[in-house]
């Protein structure tokens, strides 16, 4: 675990399922979660990748494809039989990849490709968590994990969820770094925070203690244990993403978001 | 596409769509006379973020919900309003849109179907409310994928913001896509790219590129979207009708893994342009009344 010149979705890919993993710049590989068989996926660097605007570890056009040929595979190998094997998304995306040959030849599609087999496999009865243990910024995250049953995070320097990078987000809204960090103390949506992020319900578990980036066994083992918890509780879970409206956190600040659903209930239907 | 001296007789006095809002745009494409407003301007709901970032409120959040008929089915319009902080999606219009999708949804599992149409006019998250914008629209993509099963689910992106960010991944679920010349799609908008990779990557300020790369010729000329409409209301609304005649497509484009990715291994990404694309990325096989000749 000390192979500096990988990344930390790649790292931890490897801490959980082991050496053999297929793909490039999607890597996966099935290993043993609690009593069962899950799917592993990771966005990894690849820096012979066909897309000069797509080798870092971000989602362009091959890897929302093959993101989604990861997951569909999975789909089609467990549809015969009774078993839906989790799909784990590890999530360490810095963005989507920013380029003309990107928009072009459909970037938004491939991502959405992403999004509609991880959805997809959720629908079909696959419990999906996303384990973050890094950036997991605007697109990339909705290609990769967003569409997950469960989310949880590590606690530590890196990990992060936003709509923006903090230097893009300060250019546009013509505010410091410093201002963005202020504003996020305030305005709980804006923060760029774990914390933060679960106080928005939107987080199921906030794993402290592990080093991200060179865990011990004992880390690993910790974290093991949190996914195959999830997977327990997201099979048992038929809401689907309503799940994240439901806690405590999210009845106090989406607030709103829960207005919304009720009052659009209510006049659903002419009287 | 028309040039000047195609245009039929009359034609510069027909309806324009892209000028109406979001409002009469959700009217123009319900049957006449069965516009009825969900959650409207005097429900109230507005952004509880914006006021904390001295930003003034909309009564609307930017989203009008509208139930009503299409050709005498039931059916549910959301339509996003560009005046309104360029359509952005914060936690209000957004979670407007994803429980209208989520509504029609369980009146389909219940056997009642409802035709779900998307106005897309958006520029994606709204930054304010960054992470709600995201966790929103994250609910509408799961929304049209769940819906998708029952009916099929139609989008009109029609100008003049477009259709970007993650809302581009949303129209990219939907089972049939009508754009207008004027329209434009795509997950980062030109300005963002030129920022994000240099001007050498795209000049932002090159309208022509621009409208080669993500207007709505291209995209239904390579598939991906399926009916290129004049801004005309008449035009948007027969679109839309003839999509729900045609039901839904054999594989919905966003679920064609290994098709595209065999067309993606035959371009070249050093020279491939615009045009040399449309060789392998083809016309979606939708012909739908209303669509330019």
């Amino acid at each position: 675990m000390n192979d500096t010149t990988t990344s930390r979705g790649a790292r931890w890919l490897r801490a959980l399922a082991g050496a053999d993993a297929q793909g490039a710049c999607v890597r996966y590989a099935d290993a043993p979660l609690g009593d069962e068989t899950a799917r592993f996926i990771t966005v990894a660097p690849d820096p012979a990748n066909r897309f000069p605007r797509a080798r870092d570890n971000v989602v362009g056009l091959e890897q929302g494809w093959h993101l989604a040929k990861a997951v569909r595979d999975a789909m089609a190998e467990d549809a015969a039989s009774g078993k839906r094997r989790p799909i784990i998304a590890i999530v360490d995306v810095k963005s989507q990849a920013y380029g003309y040959r990107e928009e072009m030849l459909g970037i938004h599609l491939a991502c959405a490709s992403a999004v509609d087999a991880y959805a997809s496999a959720r629908l079909a009865g696959h419990p999906v968590v996303a384990l973050i243990v890094g950036p997991a910024m605007s697109g990339a995250f909705l290609a990769h994990g967003y569409q997950a049953n469960r989310i949880v995070a590590l606690d530590a320097p890196g990990t992060m969820v936003h709509a923006m990078g903090k230097e893009a987000a300060a250019r546009v809204t013509r505010r410091s770094v410093e201002d963005l960090d202020e504003l996020g103390e305030r305005i709980v949506p804006m923060s760029y925070s774990m914390a933060s992020f679960a106080k928005l319900g939107l987080l199921d578990e906030l794993i402290e203690g592990v080093d991200a980036d060179a865990p011990s066994d004992a880390q690993i083992a910790r974290v093991r244990d949190v996914l195959a918890q999830q997977v327990r509780e997201a099979r048992a879970d038929k809401s689907g993403l309503a799940h994240r409206l439901q806690g405590e956190s999210a009845q106090r600040t989406r607030a709103a978001s829960i207005a919304v659903r009720k009052r659009l209930a209510q006049q659903w239907d002419a009287s | 596409m028309s040039t000047a001296n195609q245009i039929a007789p009359g034609a510069l006095l027909r309806e324009s769509f892209i000028e109406l809002s979001a409002r009469e745009r959700a009217a123009a494409v319900l049957d006449a006379g069965t516009f009825r407003e969900l959650l409207g301007p005097f429900d109230r709901i507005e952004s509880p973020w914006l006021p904390l970032q001295g930003i003034v409120c909309q009564a609307d959040d930017g989203a009008v919900i509208a139930r009503g008929t299409i050709d005498g089915q039931p059916a549910v319009v959301a339509a996003i309003e560009s005046a309104f902080q360029g359509g952005s999606i914060g936690e209000v219009s957004g979670s407007k849109i994803a429980a209208a999708l989520e509504l029609a949804l369980a009146d389909c599992e219940r056997g009642k179907i409802v035709r779900p149409v998307i106005l897309f006019e958006t520029g994606g998250v709204r930054l304010q409310e960054a992470n709600l914008g995201l966790a929103v629209i994250a609910e509408i993509q799961s929304a049209i994928v769940a819906l998708r099963a029952h009916v099929p689910v139609v989008g009109v992106i029609a100008g003049m913001v477009g259709c970007f960010g993650g809302m581009s991944l949303a129209a990219a679920l939907c089972s049939t896509l009508v754009m207008t010349k004027q329209g434009r799609l795509g997950m980062n908008g030109p300005e963002v790219i030129e920022q994000e990779a240099g001007i050498e990557e795209l000049d932002s300020s090159d309208r022509r590129q621009v409208w080669q790369l993500i207007g709505g010729e291209q995209r239904t000329q390579t598939g991906f979207a399926d009916a290129l409409v004049e801004d005309a209301v008449d035009d948007v609304r027969a679109a839309v009708r003839a999509a729900f005649a045609q039901g839904f497509p054999s594989t919905h484009r966003s679920a064609n893994v290994d098709a595209t990715l065999a067309r993606l291994a035959q371009i070249d990404p050093e020279s491939v342009t615009p045009e040399t694309m449309r060789a392998v990325f083809a016309a979606s096989p939708l012909k739908l009344r209303g669509e330019n000749a």
